[in-house]
């Protein structure tokens, strides 16, 4: 085991240890809506962040920036979303978290 | 009554997750993006008070602005950054690597070999998050939505940088030092490693920090060791630091070379000429900035009574020359009273006495300016990733 895997299987300790630890006032308390996408969503996001990232970020990104977070996310960050995932993701994030049109004069 | 009581007392009902006007500030809670708000409940991490949730996980913490009333900030309310799961190492087992090309030998270090070989160095100085007040642009721009409260003021013990590498042998060639943490990335995404110019790694203020505030640093906020790089932004203070290698040439990992960059030319030089392309600089020192703490806004004041405003002020290290206050919307200024120089990396706190005399609205601006000559911005110097928001604030109050 090199020290880097050590230390990730160190690290996947001490959040599981935390996770169980603070049960009651966690990330579990996150409620997204309901929706075409959500479970990829609950899925493959929280694999590496809580889904209050998504609620912080909104609403004020549109189809397009939500797009470019997701794509960031699958490129650099390594989440594993295929071709068909990221438009249902996409889809879901611009529909309930998207970027709220001024209303009509 | 403690510190911890005037935090809770300030607000309305503090059981499980409830907003937080009254502790951000009101402007702060309004300029935020509603989802920001809605999901910025005070939580409690192990080891530390109740602080304003941004994200659970990583876990990303901010101090409610109640606490910079203090010149320090306590350690159990400083606020927390991480990019990725947080590291649980032993001091025992902390063990500290030095090579790459620059070095003429290796060295690997405990933290006991570490204390004893190489002289104590302390330093006060702000510790800001390169993104706090993001939450504050308009328009908004996607990232961990900061408001006021992702900075903190410490002293930071432990050995100088420039010792141990000095103890390594620099050679002719080095150009950069990267510091590397024991944190990693969940999945395939670039672990987090940052690097700093040789003149400031070998600033005798850049330390190789073990306590902050007297007392061992807190896991949350990198403890065994961390990298303190007073007057830079945060992202150069490597928590859980592990490595440092020494190269030739400049570091490309995706948080240097990517990540955590301003336009070319837009905050001026960046100090750091390796890592300057065309188009972008990354962010380096703080800009000077102030914030008002107490009375906090939206505050009803007394009509005809003297009421002391208690702010702080800093930048990235020429230290604070005068702090004005205006209460006419802009049109004069007058100077607050400076409070004790901490140093020139420590915030610096100032007061100024006011005495409404009209009932109703009142705004209140202050703005600082460093002794390099550099002020406050007037408007947002708008920029993708949502860094250096030094606007003058305005805070309103209601007398009565």
């Amino acid at each position: 085991m090199s020290h880097k895997d050590a230390v990730r299987s160190a690290i996947t300790s001490v959040l599981l240890a935390a996770s169980i630890a603070t049960a009651a006032a966690d990330e579990t308390s996150i409620q997204l809506t309901e929706g075409p996408g959500l479970t990829q969503v609950q899925a493959t996001c929280s694999m590496c962040h809580s889904l209050d990232y998504i609620l912080m970020n909104s609403p004020f990104q549109d189809k397009a920036a939500w797009e470019k977070t997701v794509n960031k996310m699958v490129k650099v960050m390594g989440a594993p979303l295929t071709a068909a995932d990221i438009t249902t993701v996409v889809a879901y994030l611009d529909t309930h978290y998207g970027k709220v049109a001024p209303a009509a004069p | 009554m403690d510190r911890r009581q005037f935090i809770l007392g300030s607000t309305s009902a503090l059981t499980g997750g409830v907003l937080l006007p009254g502790i951000v500030g009101r402007a702060a809670a309004q300029d935020l993006p509603a989802g920001a708000v809605a999901s910025g409940i005070l939580d409690a991490l192990p080891g530390k008070r109740p602080l304003i949730k941004r994200s659970f996980r990583p876990p990303n913490y901010e101090t409610p602005v109640g606490y910079f009333r203090e010149a320090f900030t306590p350690n159990d309310a400083f606020y927390v950054r991480w990019h990725t799961g947080v590291p649980d190492i032993a001091l025992a087992e902390w063990r500290l690597r030095i090579s790459g090309p620059g070095v003429k030998s290796e060295r690997e270090f405990t933290h006991d070999a570490l204390r004893r070989k190489f002289k104590t160095a302390e330093v006060a100085a702000v510790n800001q998050c390169s993104g706090n007040r993001r939450g504050l642009f308009g328009p908004h721009v996607a990232g961990v939505q900061w408001g006021l409260g992702a900075m903190g003021n410490a002293v930071w013990s432990g050995v100088r940088l420039k010792d141990v590498l000095e103890d390594a042998g620099i050679a002719a060639s080095a150009l950069e030092v990267i510091g590397n943490g024991a944190d990693a990335p969940t999945l395939t995404g670039p672990d987090f490693v940052k690097s700093l110019p040789m003149w400031k790694a070998l600033d005798p203020d850049t330390l190789i920090a073990f306590e902050m505030n007297g007392e061992p640093l807190p896991t949350w906020n990198g403890a065994p060791a961390r990298l303190v790089a007073p007057g830079w932004t945060a992202t150069y203070w490597i928590k859980a630091l592990s490595e440092l290698t020494v190269t030739d040439k400049p570091f490309d990992g995706f948080w240097m070379k990517t990540a955590y960059r301003v336009p070319k030319g837009m905050f001026g030089a960046s100090g750091f000429e390796s890592q300057d392309t065309e188009q972008n600089s990354p962010i380096t020192a703080i800009k000077v900035n102030s914030l008002v703490v107490d009375p906090a806004p939206g505050v009803v004041l007394e009509r005809g009574k003297r009421v002391e405003v208690l702010g702080i002020a800093w930048d990235g290290g020429s230290g604070i020359r005068n702090v004005e206050v205006s209460l006419d919307g802009g049109k004069t200024w007058r100077d607050a009273k400076l409070q004790r120089d901490l140093g020139r990396y420590s915030w610096r706190q100032w007061r100024y006495a006011i005495k409404p005399d009209q009932a109703g609205a009142m705004t209140l601006m202050a703005r600082a300016h460093a002794r390099d000559g550099s002020t406050q911005t007037d408007t947002l110097v708008h920029n993708p990733a949502g860094y250096h928001h030094n606007v003058v604030q305005k805070v309103d109050y209601h007398v009565a």
